[in-house]
């Protein structure tokens, strides 16, 4: 149909011309410049990315773009780019983890559980870490949905559950987002002065940290470790421009306009799947990865001889401070 | 069936709004949305032209393309309609739009977003045709009723106009022929892959 139209076009064209040049009898007025041409303009356009815009008499100033060619680059965006960069970040990191699980195991501690424990994280700090991990999993989930969810789960659940299950992941992303900007803050707060990068950070990552250097201790560490100050720092860094942008995108046009809100949402949703990656790594090694890592986060008190191997130099701390470790529940004292 | 296209002749159009009210009264479309509208380039300089836009009905629609729950369709005339159902108000249709037609009613916290709401070409949506509850969400089914856009239909100049897109694009060259000049097919290239020279 479009070579049809086309036909028409030319000859209409050809029929145009010289009824145009008759036109100009008599005084010649001022030249005015020729009206833009709607292909011409769109063509225009879209080669550099620009937008038609004009004057509207409504309130609603974002109804000024009469073309905005830019929304082709972001549904490219959106349905290949973030697809392709989310599957491939997601599933690679799972593929990564299992086959280390599978080579490597479960990392043990060397010298075994002593029995004896000392406190790692006291109840503030483990507060803090799980309201903002356990917002990120809701908010993570909410978030894939909108990319995955109509490829994974619509076809399984069907249109209408579906679209109350994104419903209430949007009201849930909108809402969850305040705790988990406030845990950012918190954990900023909290535990910066201990993830400042030194030069013991190095030698921690030449050794290849306490995941590869297989039977040999890992070197010395304060109270984080140089993967563990990466952690922090991804998520610190990464998680305050993962909440600005989104904040920019549940205020839809309140700070910027239609190229702020695309380019907000690339930069939200590049940095969420790259975090979400990073972070099923961390989920990794505080669980099944490491034996005696959980208790970091869980009852906050850790075995003495895993704290000597990963963080000897804050056990060192910790014991010149008099905190010294705790003897096992239930054992009797000497003498009794 | 017919291929159903929206063509505003900016050479036509004056800036009378008429089909915005049209649109607002027939499908008493609430505050704060308009499902069209009329926008002036060049305001104030040569060349000044107005013209009329809404949903172009695409047809390879961004819309559709990027919705996360799928909830748009396109009926046997091409046109592009979508479900309130299924709706979630995440807004990315409107990010994706080229002529902006995607609106949303604000409700809720901060200024959220609705259900989206948009130009229907005047035929409905996906339940029963002329219902209430099809009234309520969606405005008239004119299409249903054999009738076309109501905007279109009271152009004082006929500027806008609504039907078979060839239809339309013939009488568009003839006014182009009679007249000598246009300014071409306003968004046809981008909705349609169509290219409309004067």
């Amino acid at each position: 149909m479009s070579r049809l139209l086309l036909a028409f076009v030319a000859a209409a064209l050809l029929a145009a011309a010289p009824a145009a040049a008759q036109n100009v009898v008599g005084t010649p007025t001022n030249p005015v410049a020729a009206p833009p041409q709607a292909l011409e303009l769109e063509m225009q356009q879209m080669l550099t990315g620009g937008r038609i815009a004009g004057r509207i008499t409504i309130p609603d100033q974002n109804a000024a773009n009469l073309i905005q060619p830019a929304g082709q680059s972001w549904r490219e965006f959106h349905n290949v780019t973030l697809t392709w960069v989310g599957g491939i970040a997601i599933l690679g990191i799972l593929a990564v983890l299992a086959l280390f699980y599978a080579t490597r195991g479960r990392i043990p501690i060397e010298g075994g559980p002593s029995g004896r424990t000392i406190e790692r994280f006291n109840l503030l700090d483990r507060s803090v870490h799980w309201m903002t991990a356990s917002t990120f999993v809701i908010l993570a989930l909410s978030g894939l949905n909108l990319t995955f969810g109509r490829f994974l789960i619509l076809p399984l659940i069907g249109p209408e559950a579906f679209a109350t299950l994104s419903l209430w992941g949007k009201i849930a992303h909108n809402f969850l987002a305040f705790p988990f900007t406030l845990g950012i803050v918190l954990m900023l707060v909290l535990w910066v002065k201990d993830n400042i990068p030194n030069g013991r950070d190095i030698a921690w990552f030449k050794a290849g940290g306490g995941l590869l250097g297989n039977g040999a201790h890992p070197p010395a560490a304060g109270r984080f470790n140089g993967g563990q100050k990466m952690v922090f720092w991804l998520t610190v860094l990464g998680g305050a421009a993962v909440a600005v942008s989104g904040y920019i995108l549940v205020f839809p046009f309140a700070f910027t306009d239609i190229a702020g809100q695309q380019l907000a949402h690339i930069v939200h949703g590049l940095l969420s799947v790259l975090m979400i990656a990073a972070i099923m790594a961390h989920i990794y090694i505080g669980s099944i990865g490491m034996e005696g890592a959980f208790d970091a986060m869980g009852s906050g008190q850790v075995d003495l001889n895993w704290a000597k191997e990963h963080h000897a130099l804050w056990v060192e701390q910790e014991m010149a401070r008099g905190r010294g470790a705790a003897p096992p529940a239930g054992a009797a004292a000497a003498g009794d | 069936m017919a291929r159903m296209m929206f063509l505003c002749d900016a050479e036509r159009c004056i800036e009378c709004n008429a089909c915005v009210t049209a649109c607002k009264n027939e499908h008493e479309v609430p505050w704060g949305i308009n499902r069209r509208r009329v926008v002036t380039i060049n305001d104030g300089k040569p060349g000044e032209r107005s013209i009329s836009m809404a949903c172009m009905h695409c047809t390879d629609a961004p819309c559709a393309a990027v919705c996360p729950t799928s909830c748009f369709y396109t009926t046997a005339d091409a046109v592009v309609l979508h479900d309130k159902d299924t709706c979630i108000g995440c807004g990315y249709c409107f990010y994706a739009c080229p002529f902006g037609a995607p609106q949303y009613p604000r409700v809720g916290n901060f200024g959220g977003r609705g259900k989206m709401d948009k130009c229907t070409y005047c035929a409905g949506g996906p339940q029963q045709d002329n219902t209430a509850a099809e009234y309520r969400d969606y405005g008239s089914n004119r299409l249903a009723e054999g009738k076309l856009p109501l905007c279109a239909e009271m152009c004082s100049t006929k500027a806008l106009l609504a039907g078979d897109g060839q239809i339309i694009a013939q009488i568009y060259r003839e006014r182009v022929q009679q007249r000598g000049y246009g300014s071409g097919a306003w968004g046809w290239r981008t909705a349609y892959r169509l290219e409309v020279q004067s």
